[in-house]
């Protein structure tokens, strides 16, 4: 598990990569959810739209 | 040249073009961040005077650059919308909003995290400091404008306002390093003809820089996708794409 440590720095650069990972899983995330959320509303209106 | 542009200004053709290409951009965002990583922390070698903290470089600095360069394609976009009225315009500027304002947290959090220990304190008030603060203020600005107003045309316009005049805060964040005397290093890798970094921890940073850039426009074509399916509510091409599944 040597590798994981940066010296005196390991939190410090840990808690970046951490957060940096949080916020580009997060924006795929919340970019997806926004794609298919509109997509079934898209969906509801039309099939409420044909009754 | 002109009629690619203008194909390319066309929703439907949008959508077809961004359905394909947001896969391939996504995987070799992933293949570039997940490589720049493992070289950034565990092959570039120590800094001399920073030891291991300055590999917080390879994260602080693609968000920095994402976090402007979202905002400069933001504002072309918004220009462009509200110049040639072109609606795909807006939903580019309106989906490009959120992302650079999470890559500015992202730059202003990580520049905290490495300022401490290198200049013993989380925030200091300088140029560039504050001038990023700036940035993240105009991303909510120009969020919470478009959010008040319900009429979208309006929304747009009054949003691309505010894009363009905030453009101005951009090359005040790139030379604040150098207009005024600041705690913050200057461009690391801006000089083209020299840049102040050995190849061995360039190349990681260069691979990240590429990788978030790839990244952004993948999410960015998403959440344009997703601007789409309101805007053209009403039109039969999206109605097609709907019922065809």
């Amino acid at each position: 598990m040597e590798f994981l440590s940066f010296g005196k720095y390991t939190w410090y650069v840990w808690s970046s990569v951490i957060l940096s990972f949080v916020v580009l899983g997060a924006n795929v995330w919340m970019a997806r959810h926004l794609l298919k959320s509109r997509i079934e509303t898209a969906r509801r209106r039309l099939a409420a739209e044909e009754v | 040249m002109w009629e690619f542009i203008h194909k390319l200004g066309s929703p439907p053709h949008f959508w077809r073009l961004s359905g394909t290409m947001v896969p391939w951009f996504g995987w070799f965002a992933a293949i570039l961040i997940v490589v720049g990583t493992v070289g950034g922390l565990w092959i570039a070698p120590q800094d001399y005077q920073q030891l291991d903290a300055f590999r917080i470089i390879y994260f602080h600095v693609p968000s920095a650059w994402l976090s402007q360069f979202g905002y400069v394609v933001m504002a072309v976009a918004a220009a462009v919308g509200l110049v040639w009225r072109i609606k795909l315009a807006h939903a580019i500027a309106a989906a490009c909003a959120p992302i650079g304002a999470s890559f500015t947290v992202v730059a202003l959090a990580t520049g905290s995290i490495w300022g401490k220990p290198m200049w013993g304190t989380w925030w200091v008030w300088d140029a560039r400091l504050t001038s990023t603060l700036v940035l993240l203020f105009l991303y909510f600005g120009y969020m919470a404008l478009r959010a008040a107003i319900d009429d979208e045309n309006r929304a747009d316009r009054a949003s691309a306002l505010l894009a363009i005049i905030g453009v101005i805060n951009i090359p005040i964040i790139k030379y604040s390093v150098e207009w005024w005397n600041t705690l913050h290093q200057p461009a690391t890798i801006s000089k083209i003809g020299k840049p102040s970094m050995e190849p061995e921890m360039l190349v990681p940073l260069l691979i990240m820089w590429l990788g978030f850039t790839f990244f952004f426009f993948a999410v960015l074509m998403v959440r344009a996708r997703a601007e789409l399916l309101v805007r053209e509510r009403n039109k039969k091409w999206l109605r097609d794409v709907i019922d065809r599944g």
